[in-house]
């Protein structure tokens, strides 16, 4: 065996302390070595890589939806900023209208949306549109509405296309003739 | 053989070969590695007790909802007190004073390699003790951002702080030193024959605790500088306003953090280990394979660490990784496990306090070691970080683990240290209170956690009453049953019936060829091992 000196003990304390002082020096290498990482992975950015994805898009089907605008008897122009998309079911899609009140005095409008074909109607889900509520334009005021909306992935096979359309109504009785003060924009 | 020996030489060249100088200086002088281990011992269990009645502090605060007897910034202070003293006062110092006492014993040889160096280590611990407790009564009391000493807490918080990071600089000079010194001494002093896997577990236990200690406590003494640079010389680390990122402490502390839950409990493996062995009869089962799971436990306690850490803000990425890492953890722990009973299979079992204290750490720190399997997923852990679960847990593995382990090396080894045998009933009605309020204390805790009980809190809603009435009934339990265990150890060093030179019949190692009590200089001539 081989025989072990107080010279061997001194070299060994002398590695071991080099050693303990490396890893002090390491506490402090962390502080870079964490902004570096974090910078190149982006890791401290939870709110950007945490964002949730959509298990339910059916990537293996598009459809193409098409969008209308009416007026029904109204001083508005209203129409779609894009007249159709290809979109797969289950996929959030948004999609802008543009309204333009054309007269000198406030009008309020209601848009009623329909279908087509009409049995499409229960797998077209909007999570956002301006029909939801009246639309209260001021005199000359253009606007630019969003549709949000998802095409359930149980859309019958057959159908590739879906048409939807707008038709705006005046409501509130107020035709455009007589400009009424005291019931003013609701 | 003599060169083999650098100690031998020491003792000469110090001039107390045989009879230590009397009094007090013999304490404060000795470089006698028996001498520390009882100083690191004693030293150890007063830090217990000290530590132990900031516990009952705590759950007496605790026994009723509503403010009663501390103030909130005192019960803070207190919790961050009891887990610093215990951790680095009383867990690490019993296991280092162990270390003294029977490594040297255990590979034949005829001290610690630096006897001077060992004075030291010993004697840098009570002015640290000082400090931590003394800071209690400096304006502004004692450090209460927890053991953990989050930031921006600990950037903000009293002198009371800086005394507790000059106290943790202290700890660790101590605990790197010893450790440096734990390690040279096992791979180059070791009897001849003694080669690396004839070691005892004990040993080898201690061999990677003392190289996970000099790996991690350097970095903690770095992560506290940096907080002591933040608070008075204008760094911003973890000061936001000046840049700096509080997570980033986070991250730095349980880098130290983690290894350093294993430096507790490690050696404690080492110890059941050879308790079980010894009250089996039989010879370890498996092992080689036991060497290689602590390693691996050791290896791997190094890439989990940010599993404390889930709910401050972590990519589902990172979530992914630190709770599959935790987890694997559980592979060579489960092995270690599986050993021990393993071991006691088809064994002549019989239940000496040692080994009921082994066979209480086996099935509580199981215990612990499943809840924090269950605290390792992360989408769980979103609901039980910082409650009492949590706290459960850890007392676990900490006082079922660590602390048991060690009465189960003091009652083992006790014999051999003082010549006499101890109490054999009281050292079992000792265990059976110790297991019975440790249960009554911890078990409850596991239920307030689930109902969403926060740790760190010293009021809490009614509907915790009763459990919490349980805990501190226990909790008074447990640290009354603790005298008798001082009891048993005076009366043990006072007299009582002579101890033969191998009072267990199934134990091994070279400890047991010497004489009880050990002689004051042992293996001044290294035996020789087959």
């Amino acid at each position: 065996m081989k025989v072990i000196t107080i010279t061997d003990n001194r070299k060994l304390v002398a590695k071991l302390v080099l050693f303990s002082t490396l890893m002090f020096g390491f506490g402090y290498a962390l502080v870079p070595f964490y902004s570096v990482f974090c910078a190149l992975t982006g890791q401290n950015q939870i709110g950007l890589t945490d964002l949730p994805t959509n298990t339910q898009v059916d990537s293996g089907r598009t459809v193409n939806i098409e969008f209308d605008a009416n007026v029904h008897d109204m001083p508005w122009q209203f129409h779609p900023l894009q007249s159709q998309v290809a979109v797969h079911p289950g996929e959030v899609t948004q999609i802008l209208y543009e309204v333009v009140n054309t007269r000198n005095v406030p009008v309020t409008g209601q848009a009623i949306p329909s279908y087509g074909p009409k049995r499409v109607a229960e797998y077209f889900k909007k999570l956002e549109c301006f029909c939801f509520e009246r639309q209260t334009l001021a005199a000359g005021e253009r606007r630019r509405m969003p549709v949000v909306f998802v095409v359930d992935p149980a859309l019958p096979k057959d159908i590739g296309t879906i048409t939807l359309s707008y038709t705006f109504f005046e409501v509130e009785g107020i035709h455009a003739a007589s400009p009424s003060s005291g019931q003013g924009g609701a | 053989m003599e060169a083999t020996v650098p100690g031998h030489a020491d003792t000469h060249a110090h001039g107390h070969h045989g009879h230590p100088p009397s009094g007090l200086m013999r304490w404060v002088t000795t470089t006698n590695h028996k001498d520390i281990g009882t100083m690191y011992l004693w030293f150890s269990f007063a830090m217990f007790l000290v530590g132990g009645m900031m516990a009952l502090t705590i759950r007496s605060e605790l026994f009723q909802p509503g403010l009663q007897i501390l103030e909130p910034e005192r019960f803070n202070q207190m919790t961050t007190l009891h887990g610093l003293i215990m951790v680095f006062g009383a867990i690490m110092p019993a296991f280092v004073g162990f270390a003294n006492w029977m490594i040297p014993m255990q590979i034949g040889a005829a001290d610690m390699a630096f006897g001077r160096m060992n004075n030291w280590s010993f004697w840098l611990l009570p002015p640290a003790a000082t400090l931590l407790v003394t800071s209690l009564f400096v304006p502004g009391g004692a450090a209460a951002a927890g053991w953990t000493l989050y930031a921006p807490l600990s950037v903000q918080q009293g002198m009371g702080m800086d005394m507790t990071i000059f106290a943790v600089h202290i700890l660790g000079m101590s605990s790197i030193m010893g450790s440096i010194n734990i390690i040279t001494t096992i791979l180059n002093l070791r009897a001849p024959g003694m080669n690396l896997m004839k070691m005892p577990l004990f040993v080898w236990t201690w061999l990677i605790t003392a190289f996970l200690i000099i790996a991690v406590m350097p970095v903690l003494a770095g992560a506290v500088t940096m907080i002591l640079t933040d608070r008075h010389f204008g760094t911003s680390f973890f000061n936001a306003a000046g840049g700096g990122d509080p997570v980033l402490f986070q991250h730095v502390f349980w880098f130290f953090g983690h290894p350093e839950v294993y430096i507790v409990v490690i050696p404690g493996f080492g110890v059941v280990s050879q308790v079980v062995s010894a009250f089996s009869r039989k010879p370890l089962f498996g092992y080689a394979s036991m060497v290689y799971a602590t390693a691996s436990i050791a290896v791997l306690s190094f890439f989990v660490w940010a599993h404390h850490m889930y709910t401050v803000g972590m990519p589902v990425g990172g979530q992914l990784y630190f709770m599959y890492a935790t987890m694997l953890i559980a592979i060579p722990t489960g092995v270690k496990v599986f050993n021990w009973i393993a071991t006691m299979w088809r064994g002549s079992l019989s239940f000496e306090t040692p080994m009921l204290f082994s066979l209480g750490f086996i099935f509580l720190f199981t215990m612990g070691g499943f809840s924090g399997l269950v605290l390792a997923m992360a989408p769980v852990d979103v609901q039980m970080q910082d409650t009492y679960y949590v706290v459960a847990h850890f007392h676990y593995t900490m006082v079922a683990g660590a602390l048991f382990s060690a009465f189960s090396a003091t009652y083992y080894w006790l014999p051999k240290w003082t010549g006499h045998m101890y109490n054999e009933k009281l050292g079992k009605v000792h265990f059976w209170l110790s297991l019975i309020f440790f249960n009554m204390t911890f078990f409850v805790q596991h239920f307030l956690g689930l109902a969403g009980m926060p740790r760190r809190i010293p009021d809490y809603a009614l509907q915790f009453t009763e459990f919490n009435q349980i805990s501190t009934i226990g909790a008074f339990g447990f640290g009354l049953s603790q005298l008798l265990f001082l009891y048993n150890i005076i009366t043990c060093i006072k007299g009582g019936p002579k101890a033969p030179a191998k009072p267990w019949d199934g134990a091994e190692g070279l400890e047991w060829d010497l004489p009880s009590p050990a002689p004051y200089h042992s293996w001044e001539t290294q035996p020789t091992v087959k």
